[in-house]
């Protein structure tokens, strides 16, 4: 276990607001020992990247199930790395069809969370990465 | 297992007590809660239940005993083993069941239901340009659908128009974009909107979607008075699951009632309003939570409509409600007959209404598009027929099926048409539409109607005790209700402990499907349109009614004249929204989780 939380901003951005799933995952993380922070709906890629940062998060959780990833997350990856955040881990939830999944990735999305996954496999990935197992890209 | 037994029973009569009686002013006609519910007096077994119990039941358990400790509906509702008359004590069959067609409508709300006439086949779609669903609605049409119902993109939902920066990404890809009266115009192209009943899946700008479609019919020379369909224009269950607001409740709910209004007046066929529970269970609710956060809307409705001094039989009964098909078949089946009797006892009771019109609850149905799985996604086409059963043997009046793909996307034509056909199937090859109401007696599904009507009168009542449900909201009861009932549910599937099948148990390795892909070009496409529209329309009589719309905004006139002249010179969407959010000022939630 790590001394220090691992903190994560859970951000629902575009207009849409089906909220369920991310606010399933912000309990689950903080029943899970995360310090996790609910942005709200309707969240722009800048206001989640600002929000990031202020907040010093180790892990951002984006759930987009509108078909908008393809704008926002390219968009996102590249406002984080403008702020010198490039060593956040990002993970998005939601909707995304498989053929959209390389693209997202070599974007810098470090993993995508498709219908059906566990909460407890979200949890898992997180500490494995944040102890130390998978270490963040450069 | 004798203890075993008993804590079954204690169980069972913890969830009867749990639901108590409604108003003590009970009219001679209607029920009291507590006996329909057996609820508070103990349940007494015959002789014979006893005598079975203590010897066939009792064998068995002791040789195998029961795959679980205790059983529950999805929503968690416990269930005994076996339902009898000990159930049913205080239960009359004249009185709570009576016949169809009549209160308090437990088994339909016409006396021959789908004999007389088969439900309405409504499937919901719109995807790309107003070009792109105009073909698929005139598709549907020619393969038997008997309705149309519109999905608008998140754009259009949350009053943007397509070329707004807000749409970036977004254009399409929900549903149809329509930014004015030029896309309506398309969108029903040879359409007759004589002839066809058409639903619009829209809230906070419904006013305005409304207004193109009347503009649209004028144009057709169609008369308003014959039009049919139904607004969605549902904005409480947006604060309270979908979300999907732009203005705060008190202005939000002056144009929901303008438009009851401007029904009453100018189209008296057509439902202003689709209160919706669907929404609210694909936010995570139980089966009760959906049924009781629906009436009390509905309630709320009539309440404001009566404060705008509308006569209770002249507008309640253009309102209309839309339910959620979930997958616990005789929970929904429960659902739909209880949803009748409190809406018939409400209306008696609360509100003194005469007309039976007025009494009888009509719905929508759609099959729970939350209950689909990406994985295994063929497995939908059975969850889907099953959960369309049960809406149609809960007495549903129109009925929308969801398609296989619809976890991964909106539907191609394939998945949309196969959808369509397991109605048509359950329609006219299984024999379910030959008898009116046939569970109907069902000690199981009489126990469970009463059991969910009065859970659900225990909610009303909580919320009534609030000061209704726009306070309700103010203070997050329902939406915090629901996140609870939904995190409950998701570690139940995490723990296994409620199956998932190609989810949480047989997962199987599978190939991708073909799903509907909407590209970027369609957000070209209707920027191109608007910058055309912007330029060819008279800019005065643009900003001429956009500021009369402003200055009545201000006041408490009715919105909808206004709303209509602006569409009329081809206002946009965005800019006629725009005008009222100068005026209301926009709605944000305390976020909870």
């Amino acid at each position: 276990m790590p001394e220090k939380k691992i903190r994560v901003l859970i951000a629902k951005p575009g207009l849409d607001g089906h909220d369920r799933g991310a606010k399933i995952i912000a309990r689950a993380l903080r029943d899970a020992g995360m310090e996790v922070i609910y942005t709200g709906l309707r969240q722009t890629p800048e206001m989640i990247a600002s929000a990031a940062v202020q907040e010093d998060v180790d892990v951002i959780g984006l759930s987009i199930l509108s078909g908008a990833h393809n704008t926002i997350c390219p968009q996102l990856m590249n406002l984080l790395r403008a702020k010198g955040m490039d060593d956040v881990t990002v993970l998005v939830g939601g909707i995304i069809p498989g053929a959209d999944i390389p693209a997202l990735k070599q974007s810098g999305i470090a993993e995508i969370f498709l219908p059906g996954t566990s909460t407890q496999d979200i949890i898992s990935f997180i500490n494995e990465r944040h102890a130390g197992l998978h270490p963040a890209k450069a | 297992m004798a203890d075993q037994l008993k804590k079954d029973n204690l169980s069972a009569s913890a969830a009867a007590t749990s639901v108590a009686g409604d108003s003590p002013s009970l009219g001679a006609n209607s029920t009291s809660d507590e006996t329909s519910a057996g609820g508070g007096t103990p349940r007494t077994p015959s002789a014979a239940e006893t005598h079975w119990e203590k010897t066939t039941l009792q064998k068995t358990l002791e040789k195998s005993p029961e795959r679980q400790k205790t059983f529950t509906t999805i929503s968690g509702h416990p269930i005994r083993r076996i339902y009898t008359d000990a159930d049913l004590a205080g239960w009359d069959a004249t009185r709570d069941l009576g016949f169809p067609g009549e209160p308090q409508y437990t088994r339909g709300i016409h006396s021959t239901m789908h004999r007389g006439r088969l439900w309405t086949m409504r499937q919901f779609a719109g995807f790309g340009t107003a070009e792109d669903t105009n073909q698929r609605f005139r598709y549907l049409l020619a393969q038997g659908q008997t309705g149309l119902s519109t999905a608008f993109d998140l754009p259009t939902l949350m009053g943007y128009d397509s070329d707004h920066a807000l749409s970036e990404g977004e254009v399409g890809k929900c549903g149809v974009a329509i930014s004015s009266l030029a896309d309506m115009e398309v969108l029903f192209d040879q359409i007759p909107l004589a002839n066809v009943t058409t639903s619009m899946t829209i809230n906070s700008p419904a006013a305005v979607v409304w207004a193109m479609y009347l503009a649209v019919a004028e144009k057709q020379g169609a008369d308003w008075k014959k039009l049919s369909g139904t607004l969605q224009n549902d904005i409480l269950k947006e604060y309270i699951a979908q979300k999907e607001y732009i203005y705060p409740p008190e202005p939000s709910m002056r144009l929901v009632i303008d438009t009851f209004e401007f029904g009453v007046k100018h189209t008296p066929k057509f439902n202003p309003i689709s209160i919706s529970g669907y929404h609210i269970r694909e936010a995570g609710s139980t089966a009760i939570q959906e049924l009781a956060f629906t009436l009390r809307d509905g309630l709320e409705y009539v309440e404001w409509g009566l404060r705008r001094g509308l006569d209770v039989d002249e507008f309640v009964p253009q309102l209309s409600f839309f339910f959620n098909a979930h997958s616990d078949f005789f929970e929904e089946i429960a659902k739909y007959r209880a949803a009748r009797r409190i809406w018939h006892k409400a209306m008696v009771e609360r509100y003194k209404a005469k007309s039976p019109r007025t009494w009888a609850l009509r719905f929508h149905t759609q099959t729970a598009g939350c209950s689909l799985t990406a994985q295994q996604p063929y497995n939908n086409v059975v969850r889907t027929a099953i959960q369309a059963l049960a809406a149609v043997l809960g007495g549903t009046q129109s009925l929308h099926t969801n398609s296989l793909d619809e976890a991964w996307a909106l539907p191609t034509e394939f998945a949309a048409t196969l959808a369509l056909r397991t109605q048509q199937v359950i329609a006219h090859e299984t024999g379910v539409t030959n008898t009116v109401d046939p569970l109907g007696g069902s000690y199981f599904v009489e126990s469970l109607t009463n059991e969910v009507e009065s859970g659900a009168w225990d909610y009303v009542r909580k919320i009534d005790a609030m000061g209704g449900m726009v306070a309700a909201i103010e203070r997050s009861y329902p939406q915090r209700e629901i996140a609870e009932a939904s995190y409950r549910y998701q570690m139940e599937v995490d723990r296994r402990e409620k199956i998932i099948v190609g989810v949480n148990e047989y997962v199987s390795e599978e190939r991708a499907l073909d799903i509907l892909q909407i590209d970027e070009t369609v957000a070209r496409r209707q920027a191109v349109r608007l910058s055309k529209l912007r330029a060819e329309r008279s800019q005065e009589a643009v900003t001429q009614h956009l500021n009369s719309l402003r200055n009545a905004a201000k006041g408490t006139e009715n919105l909808m004249p206004f709303i209509y002249d602006a569409v009329k010179v081809y206002a946009t969407l965005g800019e006629i929204c725009e005008a009222m959010r100068d005026v209301f000022g926009t709605y944000e939630e305390v976020a909870i989780t």
